[in-house]
């Protein structure tokens, strides 16, 4: 068991690390932008803008559901979701890691956490753009599906063309690249929305930027910390079963 | 099948497999936890965090 372990030691320091670092950006840099679409949350709907089928449900409305209180216990509960986030995908990425060779140091973890960032933020961010709220949007388990389905291929085409050396792996790694684009993402009937494009366009930079220096850090702090948690993982190498808890 | 080739190319021993695929499904979790439980609570309690890593949400 020391391997797992190792693993979910490095990713939790790894995520909390990059975590709270990204609550920090996010308050200056995204949070603010939410607050202002959501004053315009509803307006579209007062106008009449939302009543096709393809207009979300305004969970915003919903005075049956708990939601944290403006101000400490919102930020709070969004630094609490981004470090969970923070360990979720520090555990995916060391252990993509750990599968294709391991993690010598920070600089290779760095350059996991640029692929994280081209697989999870760039490439569904391509198809489905950061969304204020009050923006219409297709259904949400198309998107879900589709985002899902864009980044774990975009991943596999990464680790294909980094891994691999054979030509035809690296055709296949540029179908999957391109195919969930080609496919398309979906899409709802009207972009109509009382949301101002120039706050969308401040949200969607600002979102990316945050991001990337987030899945840098995520990265760079998964391979530091990984190379110095190696305890009793000897056993590996030496090519024995399982070890018995 | 492209995955297994990929993995097969790089050789990776039988003993890590079982805790490599529980840390993926403890990460998948915890990212499908925060990013994509349709829990009203949980999408509250997440929701800044939600558009701010891009996550389809609402």
């Amino acid at each position: 068991m020391s391997l797992f372990r190792n693993i979910v030691l490095a990713a939790v320091i790894a995520g909390l690390l990059s975590g709270l670092m990204l609550t920090v950006m996010q308050s200056f840099a995204t949070v603010p932008l939410i607050v202002q679409a959501e004053t315009f949350e509803g307006a579209g709907a007062e106008a009449g803008h939302s009543h096709d089928a393809a207009a979300p449900a305004d969970h915003h409305d919903d005075a049956e559901a708990w939601m944290p209180a403006d101000g400490a216990e919102r930020f709070l509960y969004t630094a609490a979701a981004n470090m969970l986030a923070g360990i979720g995908f520090a555990l995916l990425l060391v252990t993509a890691a750990e599968a294709l060779g391991g993690l010598k140091d920070w600089r290779g973890g760095l350059m996991f956490g640029l692929a994280g960032f081209l697989a999870f933020s760039l490439a569904p961010g391509l198809g489905l753009p950061p969304e204020l709220p009050g923006m219409p949007a297709a259904e949400l388990g198309a998107r879900q599906l589709w985002w899902v389905a864009t980044a774990g291929c975009t991943a596999i085409a990464l680790g294909l063309l980094a891994y691999t050396r054979t030509p035809v792996l690296a055709v296949v790694a540029v179908v999957l690249l391109v195919l969930p684009h080609i496919l398309g993402a979906p899409h709802p009937a009207s972009h109509e929305t009382a949301v101002p494009a120039e706050l969308h366009a401040r949200f969607v930079a600002a979102v990316l930027a945050t991001s990337l220096v987030f899945w840098a850090l995520l990265g760079a702090v998964s391979g530091l910390v990984r190379t110095r948690l190696r305890g009793g993982e000897e056993v590996y190498s030496a090519g024995t079963a399982e070890p018995v808890r | 099948m492209t995955t297994k080739t990929a993995a097969g190319a790089i050789g990776i021993s039988a003993s890590k497999i079982i805790p490599l695929s529980m840390t993926a499904m403890l990460g998948l979790f915890f990212v499908g936890f925060v990013g994509f439980s349709h829990m009203e609570v949980v999408h509250n309690a997440a929701h800044d965090s939600r558009h701010s890593l891009a996550f389809p949400c609402h």
